[in-house]
């Protein structure tokens, strides 16, 4: 496909018009090209959970379907079992809800706080501070898995939300530290002299003064935050229990399920509706996502 | 006279760094200070010190006969203009002016009477309701003085407030800052590095150089004997003509190269017979003219004439290639390559010792 339009716009007639130039037909076939290589799967994905289990053994995974049914999306949302459960993805998503919510604000409160202290606040060894914390984010996941359970056990909330929780809103620390101390750093260092001699004092700069002023870079953190944790799936399989997995853990078992026929439609249709939340956060913020990123990314 | 701000000492290090070193002024009450000296010379820093956002090394720092060396900025009783103005944005003029009193638990009658004095003062009635961003330069500037001017302070601090304005508009405020220290009369500290804007505001000025005061005194007095070398070469553009030489004749001449000049009329201290010495002539303290005066001209040949406009400058080249500048009335044309002489006026002139750089 993309050669027939590259193949239309041979040099003939009067005068080239400029949009045809040579290093836009390169810009435009590469941005086709790219655009093909990723929508294409989500194309079969799409097709496939629309279509019945007898249309997809007939192979064409690429063909639209025939007779459109929505089977295999309530399927997938109510009635898929995992285990012993037969209520479908609706429990996992309930789950994922009840994670990332409260992880996501409290991990974004105290970073945006821990970013203006480090910031303007400076006290000896802030930088110290600093340092170990983005130390931190460099550590694999890995090594930390099993010191943590132990120390979720000694805590009483191993295997809770409370406890996936409690680890989500950690690990988010460093890069979102990171974030706001860039971001806060970039704002003028004056107008937090002048709400000083105006005798404001720690918070009422930071909710009146530094807030106000941070939209995007909050906008960024919230959709880091809220993907990251959405599609975790390493610390809700370690940290949870069966009831209480997130969506993936539990996407992962329906498509992973051993027992009797792989249900395609429905394994295309359960991870489409995991991937919805994310998708529909970036399609909301995406604006002020790339605002705030480039933002942030001035000063460092 | 009472004292509004007294440094006593003050000393500021980061780590070995001293950026400040050892630092005494003594500001009268109404008294208008201009912090002068090229970038990094720690003028800001002392302003923040006196502000309250940098906690000193070393020394006390009174205002208004209270010692506030550790007082918060908002407790000292400064009002404070920044060089970005610092307006909040968010918040409308409105909202910018009433935030520190606000922060003060004013109650709002009072607040408002407060805003709608300094609305007057500074003419900025009509965009009480209008956000910063919807402000031109001058308009902010105006709104940040005040902000300083609702807090009813002693004392203003203002970090080169006019800095970010283009030229027209500066002269225009500086006008209007020296207006309302007429009016209002009170303590101000003015940091900058625009000569024209501390010759013209000050009171005092005080020029520093590497954390250190090199001369605190008044314009003219900065202008006519500068204490030392550096002082005499920042202030004045173009700046001072020097002459690398010596005095001779105990003191009662200065040798440069073939030329000797009578000191007789010199005013400052005991001049001694000095083997290496520098005379300092500022380029409106000579005249240019076609005959020589025994003791009185240096001869010199013209380079290149510059009309300024109210005047012209003529460059010359004197004895042993030294470029020296000249001010002469714009109607004066020179031509290049004229053989003229500069005639002293030793009264205006300075002798310093190569040494110590200090004016003798």
């Amino acid at each position: 496909m993309a050669d027939v339009s590259m193949a239309g716009v041979q040099p003939r007639g009067a005068k080239p018009r400029r949009r045809f130039s040579g290093s836009n037909i390169m810009l435009y076939g590469v941005l086709f090209v790219v655009s093909v290589y990723y929508l294409l799967p989500l194309w079969v994905m799409v097709m496939t959970s629309l279509k019945g289990m007898p249309e997809i053994r007939m192979g064409n995974i690429f063909a639209p379907p025939v007779e459109i049914t929505f089977q295999p999306w309530v399927k997938a949302w109510s009635e898929a079992c995992t285990g012993l459960n037969c209520d479908g993805l609706s429990r996992g998503f309930w789950n994922s809800v009840l994670i990332t919510v409260p992880s996501v604000i409290i991990s974004i409160i105290v970073a945006s706080v821990n970013g203006y202290a480090l910031v303007n606040w400076r006290f000896k060894g802030s930088e110290v501070f600093f340092t170990i914390l983005i130390f931190g984010s460099f550590i694999p996941y890995q090594i930390m898995l099993y010191p943590i359970v132990i120390l979720l056990r000694e805590l009483g909330i191993y295997g809770t939300l409370y406890g996936l929780i409690l680890v989500h809103t950690i690990f988010g620390m460093p890069i979102l530290t990171l974030l706001f101390r860039n971001y806060f750093s970039s704002l003028p260092e004056e107008l937090f002299k002048a709400a000083r001699v105006d005798g404001a004092g720690f918070w009422r700069i930071y909710f009146q003064i530094m807030v106000p002023m941070s939209l995007p870079i909050f906008v960024v953190a919230l959709i880091l935050q809220i993907t990251g944790i959405w599609n975790d799936f390493l610390f809700g399989v370690v940290f949870t229990k069966p009831e209480i997995y997130p969506m993936t853990v539990q996407l992962n078992n329906i498509v992973n399920s051993v027992q009797g026929v792989k249900e395609y439609n429905v394994n295309m249709a359960a991870t489409l509706l995991t991937g919805l939340v994310p998708l529909f956060v970036y399609f909301v913020s995406g604006k002020l996502f790339v605002r705030g990123i480039a933002a942030g990314a001035v000063k460092g | 006279m009472t004292h509004s701000i007294q440094v006593k000492d003050l000393t500021l290090s980061f780590g070995s760094v001293s950026v400040l070193k050892n630092m005494n002024i003594d500001v009268a009450e109404g008294e208008f200070i201009v912090l002068l000296g090229p970038s990094g010379c720690g003028k800001s820093t002392l302003l923040n010190c006196l502000a309250g956002l940098l906690d000193i090394t070393d020394g006390e720092i009174w205002i208004k006969g209270k010692n506030v060396t550790w007082a918060e900025p908002s407790e000292r009783g400064i009002g404070m203009v920044f060089q970005s103005y610092a307006l909040y944005p968010q918040m409308t003029v409105r909202g910018n002016l009433s935030f520190g009193l606000k922060n003060a638990r004013m109650p709002k009658e009072e607040i408002d009477k407060r805003i709608a004095r300094a609305a007057e003062i500074l003419q900025i009635g009509p965009l009480l309701d209008r956000k910063p961003a919807a402000l031109s330069g001058g308009q902010r500037q105006r709104v940040a003085i005040g902000r300083a001017l609702v807090r009813d302070v002693d004392v203003f601090l203002f970090d080169e407030p006019l800095s970010n304005l283009d030229a027209k508009l500066r002269s225009e405020l500086r006008v209007e800052i020296k207006r309302l220290h007429s009016r209002l009369n009170n303590t101000m500290v003015y940091v900058t590095h625009d000569q024209i804007e501390a010759l013209t505001l000050a009171d005092r000025i005080a020029v520093m150089r590497g954390g250190i005061i090199q001369q605190l005194a008044a314009p003219q007095e900065i202008y006519n004997r500068p204490s030392n070398l550096f002082v005499a070469g920042f202030i004045g553009s173009p700046s001072m003509n020097f002459l690398h030489g010596a005095t001779v004749e105990g003191g009662r001449a200065f040798q440069f190269g073939a030329t000797r000049i009578d000191l007789a009329g010199y005013e400052g201290g005991a001049i001694l017979e000095r083997p290496k010495a520098i005379l300092g002539l500022r380029p409106e303290h000579l005249v240019i003219q076609d005959h020589a005066e025994l003791g009185l001209t240096i001869p010199a040949v013209v380079e290149i004439d510059e009309p300024m406009g109210a005047d012209s400058l003529v460059w010359l080249e004197a004895e042993g290639g030294l470029k020296m500048s000249v001010r002469v009335p714009v109607e004066r044309r020179m031509s290049a390559g004229t053989q003229v002489h500069l005639k002293v006026d030793i009264a205006k002139a300075s002798i310093f010792d190569t040494v110590s750089e200090q004016r003798v």
